[in-house]
Formats: structure tokens, C-alpha cells, sequence
């Protein structure tokens, strides 16, 4: 076998065919082999300098753990991931790997980058098949935490708090624990099972996962302290709605992206019988054109949409969403209408009968046309309208994936906590400490919507500050 | 799990459950709700707080059987757990600074208005109320209201107990009279609510009505919840889950409220003629 691969292409991810996989909810990529893995990680040149490492927001030792790779020490590898991610299976799916990890590859410059994503879900997916090892439970140190939410920034907080021993709590308002990773992420992109075999690691790890909980209601952070928890991390993501505020916003057929979603991955609404309803079939619009706008019309699509567009008010360059979902949702028939905005939705009305069992339902959207003006302060061309260039999308259902803000539901029952005018918990970078003492935060909460990998770090690193304080205290 | 400790039909669709949930015990204040599944692949659905024991660690709900996830409750039993049951949520009912207040109840909705007559009465307000129902078997909670009122108008749509009429006719009397209300609240149908807020609008007395859309999450996530109000000449979104579901009764949009609530009828339908079709081919086995 060669010791380097220099093919130019990455080795391509084994997938269901599109026009199969468009009518199923199963996993789109079904991932690579061990001799796929192999020949991926031969295309690794283990530089030196290491560039690709600096572009995982969480550092993972990339050449080291791909090195282990070539050696067929796959368990190897999942140890050096291990060290650096508590989610690899998610975030070897989910990463926008072409912006972080890989886009700083060396590989690339001439070709494609080294599948670094795709190796590293190889890798955890090996790991939860062949392990035995049962999570170890660390002698009890004597002392509660309490995490707020069970997205990657709680699940993760938790995780290393009960590897040093803490006796940790996570309160969850659903009644299922893993935040957008189960309510948002479709089974399509991200099974449910990967996610729960996060959740029962933790459970056997000892930590506590208390669901129906509403922080804020149930029982307030100061309770919470009162209740012996002597440090609390908040970690309960950004899932408050945005909404475009254009006439006809409340007719039956809008949804947000955040309702579509958990009606259908939550509650199960794709089943063949389901408890929990939703409008499928018909034509779907999506608004937006992030990972939420793709999941979305994706699974119209799959809900057994006749026609599903993605409405963008910029370009394909400016499409914010991960580049393969964006493939994946071309090959799969989503019609993209780019540098087009919606103006109005327009429902049907029958003023001669106004028990007409139609009325209020939507029959369409009005959109604008829109051109790339001037940069903005980002350096991003800003959108402007064209004049008169109004038309109608011919549909039934409107979904609205234009961004979510942090949920003021915490804030606003905890005195003392500070935040931003988005709504974002404000934080000290390097710890996760709040305004409140012993009160930390991370993930979404803090920064507003952004990634998997980014909230797992926020909470490694407030895990570790929560740590050191609670030391600290105990010195005094 | 929640264990039912109590069960007790009120009428022919109406079922009172006394649920073991301490932390929501612990909290619960008249006007707010909880969210809850029956079993592991159930639905979320919301029911207002209409009572609780702090001591006991028991919440009390009343619901009216009107589809599959309402029946499915209903055939649970004393002793029986529910997957699910999180609260409190919404905001609880303002009562700061009122003294005469006007309190009507249609139908289930009475259930959510008593605990607020309860908690006016024991604060020493003057409480009038007005509860109407379709016919006398449908009639619930008179004697709790009675107690909590100091003059209470029963009226049925067909005139088989009470007065015949509904809610708006006494209302119309007392405020013809010019009874100086602090505030009349509408608990019920969204249309009796509806003209209940007509009736009083020329008077310009508050009122206040608490709106139940169709709900998922109830923490504000989802957005599904929204209803349009009319600010000042300005339509405003709220959502009914954090914002409510208590609202200005001038401001609210109840036609397209309405034709919200109908988004699934016919899903809706269909799912409660399944569920009763199972529950009658179950009894069928047993029997
Ligand atoms: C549809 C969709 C697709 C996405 N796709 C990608 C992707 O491909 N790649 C990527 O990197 N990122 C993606 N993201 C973004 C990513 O999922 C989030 O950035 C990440 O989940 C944030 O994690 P978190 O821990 O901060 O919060 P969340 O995952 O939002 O979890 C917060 C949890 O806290 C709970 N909670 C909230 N308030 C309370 C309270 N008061 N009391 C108790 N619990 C509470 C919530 O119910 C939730 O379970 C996507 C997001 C969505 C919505
Ligand atoms: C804040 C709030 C408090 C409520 N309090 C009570 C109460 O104390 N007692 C009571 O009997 N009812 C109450 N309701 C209404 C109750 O939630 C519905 O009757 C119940 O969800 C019906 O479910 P179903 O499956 O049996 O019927 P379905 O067949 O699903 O629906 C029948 C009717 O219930 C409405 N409905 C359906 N699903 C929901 C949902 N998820 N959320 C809200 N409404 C829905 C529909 O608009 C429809 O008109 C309340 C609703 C809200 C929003
Ligand atoms: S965690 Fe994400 S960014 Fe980091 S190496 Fe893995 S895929 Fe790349
Ligand atoms: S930059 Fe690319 S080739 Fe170099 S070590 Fe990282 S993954 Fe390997
Ligand atoms: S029920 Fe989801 S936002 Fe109110």
C-alpha cells in the first residue's frame, strides 16, 4: 500500500441516490468503510505546521488522530478526538467543515481538502460499534452543578463536570434531552440514536437528567442555588423565532422553521399515523438559506411536497448553509430562487362565505426581485429590491428559517444577569462567567445561532472555569 | 411520571384530575397552565391550572373531552402515571388593585376562571359572576362559584337550568345598571369571548380574556402560539405561550384567532374518530 495518496478528489461519501432518499427519512450519507477511511486519511501529508488544526474551533489534533488512521488504530484515533470533542459522530456530520477544518487544509490548495469530517464520524461511528468500555463514574467530590439545557453546550458542561467527579443536574424544558440536535436537526442529517447514545453515556455516567423542567418557571436559577447547587451553567440555545413581519404572517400554512421542524423530528409528525399534525404535501416555500432553511425544505420535501423552493435575498455565494446540504438539496429537486425576498403572503379569501372551510389558508407569496448593491460594513454585498418587480409563488405552505434570538425567558426571572441588545447572555471569553457569581453560560445563549462544535467548546471551557471556581472556594 | 391520586367526572365530557407534580405544585398561581403527554408517543397538549396544593404537591386540571389526546386522558384511571407534565407556564392572572370585578365563564372555560374568582374572593374583591353553559347536564363547578362569588348568574343556552340566554344578556343588564366593574375577565369559546368584548367595550371597563391557541412547546420556541393584537392603530405579534394567555381584550384580533384555531380540523377529526374506534375495539376485547 502506498504511504501517500495524492489523488486530487476526496474519496466520496457513500449515499442513498437522491430520488430514493428524497422520500425517506433514513440518513442521506451512509459513511465510509474502513479501506474508504484508509485511503482518505493517505491523502493526510501530516504537515508540520499544521493548519487545518487551526481551523477547528475546538483544536482537534487532526493529523494525529488521521495518523492513527493510516495505522488501522481506529480506537486510537477516537482517543485523540476524545481528548479535544465530547461529540464527534455530531460534529463530524455537522460541522461546515468547508469554512472551519478543512478550508485551512493544505490538500486543498491544488484539489480538495482531506475529508477530515468525514474521517472523524468514521471514527466515532467505529468507536460506538466496537466499544465495550462502559463510561467510568468518577469518585463523588461532594459537590452539585447545575446545567440549564441539553444542547451540545449543556450535554457537554455536564459530561466534564461528572468526569471530575461533580454531581451534576441538567434541567430541560422538552421532554427530551439534546436540544436542536433532536427538535431541529432532522433524522435525515443527524439519527436521533447518535444523539441518545450521548444522552445514556451521560445518565451512566451519573449525571441527572431532570426533563419538563422550565428554568425560569419551574424553578428559578436563584432556587436553584438554594437548592445546594453550588455553581449553574446555562446553556439553553437561541430558539426564540424570528418572524419578517410582512402582511399575511398569521395565515394557516406559515410556520416558523422552528415549529415545522419540531412538529415533524420532535413530535414525529413524518409517521405514517401521527399524533402531532402538520401540512405536508402541496408546494413549500422555504425563506432563508442557512442549515435551518435547508432542513427545512428537505424535509417538506420528504413530508411529500410537490414542489419546494428556497427563497434567498442574496446569492448562492452569500447561502450560508453548510455546502453539502446545499448539494444534497439541489440533487434532490429543491428549486433555489435566489436574490428574491418575500413581500407579502397572500391567503385565500371568500367573502361570500366566511365559514368556507379555505379561508385563511395561503395560496401564495409575493416576491421581490432583489440585485447585490454596495458592501456593507461586513464586506457582504448588500441586497436591494429591483423596482417593480413584484411576482407570486404559486404555494401552500410558508416556512420562515430567517434566524432565531436567545430566549428571554431566563433573563428575565434572574437578577443580576446582564445581556446583550440581541438577547445574548454576556460572558467572559475565557471562562463562561456571567454577570451573576457562579452563574456561567454558553453556546447560543451567549452568541446567538451558530454551531454544534462552537456551543461543545463554550461548554468544555466553562466546565473547566466552573472547576477552578469551585476550587477556588473551596481553598478559601 | 405523574400519578393521577384523584379522578372525578364532572359531567358527560367534562373530567376533573388531580395530578402528583410537586415542583409545579409548588409554583402554580390562577391563569397559568401546564403542558402535558398522556404516554410516550402522545401529543403536547395545554390545560390551564385550576387548582393546586402546595402542601399535597398536586396540581388540579379540568378538561373537556373534545378529541384523541383529550379522550386518551380520559381513559386513564386513579392511580395511572402521565408521561409528561410541565409547568407552570404563561403568566399568572393580574389581580393587584381590583376590587369589583366581573367574572365570565363559558362552558370548560369556567374551570380556568375559578380559580381566579377564588383567589379575588379570598383577597376580599367583590367578585360577580356570569357562567353559561349549552344545556343543564353540561353544567359544572356552580357550588365552588357560588362560594366564591358574592352574586352569580347561571344561564344555559336552552333554558333546562338557570336563565336562558347566554352569558352577554346579564352582562348587558348589570352594566345597563351601571355597575362600576374594576374589570370584567372572559374565560371561554373564543366567540363568547369575542362578544363578551363587545358588549363592554362602550362602558371602556378593562377586559381582559385569556386566548388558548393551538400550542407545542409553551416556552416561546416555536412561535406556533401567535396572535395578532391591535396596538394603537398598530398590529403586534405576541406569542400566547410567554406573552399570555391573558390579553387586552380591545387589542385582540379574534377573527383570525378563529380561524387559526380550525388549522387542523380535519387532522383533528380524524385522529379522535381513530382513537375512539381503538378504545371501542379494546372495550370490545376485555368484554
Ligand atoms: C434546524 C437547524 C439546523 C442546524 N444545522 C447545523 C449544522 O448543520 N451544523 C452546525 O454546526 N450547527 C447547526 N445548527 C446550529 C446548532 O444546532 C446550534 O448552534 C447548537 O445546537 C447550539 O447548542 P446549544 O447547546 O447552545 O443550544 P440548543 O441546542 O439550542 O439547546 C438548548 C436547550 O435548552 C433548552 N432550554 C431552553 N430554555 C430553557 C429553560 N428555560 N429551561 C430549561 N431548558 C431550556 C432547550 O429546550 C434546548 O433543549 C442548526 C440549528 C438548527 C435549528
Ligand atoms: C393556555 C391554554 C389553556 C387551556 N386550558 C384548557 C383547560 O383548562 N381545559 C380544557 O378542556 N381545555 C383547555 N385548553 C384547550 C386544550 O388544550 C385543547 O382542548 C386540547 O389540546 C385538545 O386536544 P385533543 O387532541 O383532545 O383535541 P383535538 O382534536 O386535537 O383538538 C380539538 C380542539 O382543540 C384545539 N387544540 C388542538 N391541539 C391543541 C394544542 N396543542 N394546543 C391548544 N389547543 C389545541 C383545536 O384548536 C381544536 O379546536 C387550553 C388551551 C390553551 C392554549
Ligand atoms: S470538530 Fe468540526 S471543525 Fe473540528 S475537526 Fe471536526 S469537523 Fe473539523
Ligand atoms: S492540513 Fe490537511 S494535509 Fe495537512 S495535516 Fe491537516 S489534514 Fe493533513
Ligand atoms: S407554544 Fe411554541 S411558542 Fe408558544
Amino acid at each position: 500500500m502506498p504511504n501517500i495518496n495524492m489523488s486530487p478528489k476526496k474519496n466520496p461519501m457513500p449515499s442513498q441516490a437522491p430520488e430514493v432518499r428524497a422520500h425517506n427519512f433514513l440518513e442521506v450519507a451512509t459513511g465510509y468503510t474502513e479501506e474508504m477511511a484508509i485511503d482518505e486519511a493517505l491523502r493526510c501529508l501530516s504537515c508540520k505546521n499544521m493548519p487545518c488544526v487551526a481551523g477547528c474551533p475546538v483544536n482537534i489534533h487532526i493529523p494525529e488522530f488521521i495518523a492513527k488512521i493510516k495505522e488501522g488504530d481506529f480506537e486510537g484515533a477516537y482517543q485523540v478526538i476524545s481528548v479535544s470533542s465530547s461529540l464527534p459522530a455530531v460534529c463530524g456530520r455537522v460541522c461546515p467543515q468547508e469554512t472551519q477544518c478543512e478550508c485551512k487544509c493544505v490538500r486543498g490548495i491544488k484539489g480538495e481538502p482531506v475529508g477530515i469530517g468525514r474521517l472523524e464520524r468514521f471514527v466515532a461511528d467505529w468507536h460506538n460499534a466496537h466499544s465495550t468500555e462502559k463510561p467510568v463514574t468518577a469518585p463523588s467530590n461532594g459537590h452539585k452543578v447545575a446545567v440549564v439545557g441539553s444542547g451540545p453546550s449543556g450535554l457537554t458542561c455536564a459530561g466534564d463536570l461528572a468526569k471530575k467527579g461533580y454531581k451534576v443536574t441538567v434541567f430541560e424544558a422538552l421532554h427530551t434531552a439534546g436540544g436542536v440536535l433532536v427538535y431541529g436537526i432532522p433524522e435525515f442529517r443527524l439519527p436521533k440514536s447518535i444523539v441518545q447514545k450521548e444522552v445514556d453515556n451521560l445518565t451512566a455516567m451519573g449525571v441527572d437528567i431532570e426533563t419538563n423542567m422550565i428554568i425560569g418557571k419551574t424553578l428559578t436559577i436563584d432556587e436553584l442555588f438554594d437548592k445546594g447547587y453550588e455553581a449553574v451553567f446555562i446553556g439553553s440555545g437561541a430558539g426564540l423565532p424570528n418572524f419578517m413581519n410582512i402582511p399575511g404572517e398569521s395565515l394557516k400554512g406559515v410556520y416558523s422553521a422552528n415549529e415545522f421542524l419540531t412538529r415533524s423530528n420532535l413530535m414525529k409528525a413524518y409517521e405514517e399515523d401521527p399524533v402531532t399534525p402538520i401540512m405536508k404535501g402541496g408546494k413549500v416555500a422555504v425563506v432563508g438559506g442557512g442549515n435551518v432553511a435547508m432542513d427545512a425544505a428537505r424535509t417538506a420535501l420528504r413530508l411529500g411536497a410537490e414542489k419546494v423552493y428556497i427563497v434567498y435575498r442574496r446569492s448562492m455565494e452569500e447561502l450560508p448553509a453548510r455546502k453539502e446540504e446545499v448539494e444534497h438539496a439541489m440533487e434532490e429537486g429543491i428549486d433555489f430562487r435566489l436574490l428574491n425576498n418575500p413581500v407579502e403572503i397572500l391567503g385565500y379569501e371568500n367573502p361570500e362565505d366566511k365559514r368556507d372551510p379555505k379561508n385563511g389558508f395561503v395560496t401564495g407569496m409575493k416576491c421581490i426581485k432583489m440585485e447585490l448593491g454596495e458592501p456593507d460594513e461586513n464586506g457582504r454585498r448588500r441586497p436591494v429590491p429591483i423596482p417593480g418587480s413584484e411576482f407570486v409563488l404559486d404555494v401552500d405552505t410558508v416556512v420562515m428559517a430567517i434566524g432565531t434570538s436567545p430566549n428571554p425567558l431566563i433573563k428575565s426571572t434572574t437578577k443580576g444577569l446582564e445581556v446583550n441588545r440581541r438577547g445574548g447572555i454576556i460572558v467572559e471569553e475565557e471562562t463562561g462567567a456571567t454577570t451573576r457569581e457562579g452563574v456561567y453560560a454558553g453556546g447560543d445563549a451567549v452568541t446567538g445561532a451558530a454551531t454544534v462544535i462552537s456551543a461543545m467548546g463554550a461548554g468544555k471551557l466553562a466546565a473547566k472555569a466552573i472547576d477552578d471556581y469551585l476550587n477556588g472556594k473551596k481553598e478559601q | 411520571m405523574y400519578k393521577i391520586v384523584k379522578k372525578k367526572s364532572l359531567n358527560p365530557t367534562v373530567t376533573l384530575m388531580e395530578i402528583e407534580a410537586p415542583f409545579v405544585a409548588a409554583k402554580a398561581e390562577p391563569g397559568q397552565f401546564i403542558i402535558l403527554r398522556v404516554d410516550e408517543n402522545g401529543e403536547r397538549i395545554p390545560l390551564t391550572v385550576a387548582g393546586y396544593d402546595r402542601e399535597k404537591g398536586t396540581v388540579t386540571i379540568i378538561f373537556q373531552i373534545v378529541g384523541a389526546t383529550t379522550e386518551k386522558l380520559n381513559h386513564k384511571q386513579e392511580g395511572d402515571c402521565l408521561q409528561d407534565f410541565a409547568g407552570p407556564l404563561g403568566v399568572a392572572t393580574e389581580v393587584d388593585n381590583l376590587h369589583k370585578v366581573c367574572i365570565v365563564g363559558g362552558g370548560v372555560g369556567c374551570a380556568i376562571a375559578l380559580p381566579i374568582a377564588q383567589k379575588l374572593h379570598a383577597m376580599g374583591c367583590e367578585v360577580t359572576s356570569i357562567i353559561g353553559f349549552r344545556s343543564k347536564d353540561l353544567l359544572i363547578l356552580e357550588e365552588e362559584f357560588q362560594v366564591a362569588s358574592k352574586e352569580l348568574h347561571v344561564m344555559t343556552d336552552d333554558g333546562s337550568y338557570g336563565r336562558k340566554g347566554n352569558v352577554c344578556v346579564p352582562l348587558q343588564e348589570l352594566l345597563d345598571k351601571g355597575e362600576q366593574f374594576d374589570e370584567v375577565i372572559a374565560i371561554g369559546p373564543l366567540i363568547m369571548m369575542k362578544f363578551v368584548v363587545e358588549t363592554v367595550r362602550p362602558t371602556g371597563i378593562p377586559c381582559k380574556v385569556s386566548m388558548n391557541p393551538i400550542m407545542i412547546d409553551g416556552t416561546g420556541m416555536c412561535g406556533g402560539c401567535r396572535l395578532t393584537l391591535n396596538r394603537n392603530g398598530e398590529k403586534v405579534t405576541k406569542f400566547a405561550c410567554v406573552d399570555g394567555p391573558d390579553f387586552d381584550g380591545y387589542e385582540v384580533d379574534f377573527d383570525e384567532a378563529m380561524s387559526r384555531s380550525a388549522m387542523y380540523r380535519d387532522f383533528e377529526r380524524h385522529a379522535y374518530e381513530e382513537t375512539c374506534n381503538l378504545f371501542r375495539k379494546e372495550s370490545g376485547k376485555n368484554a
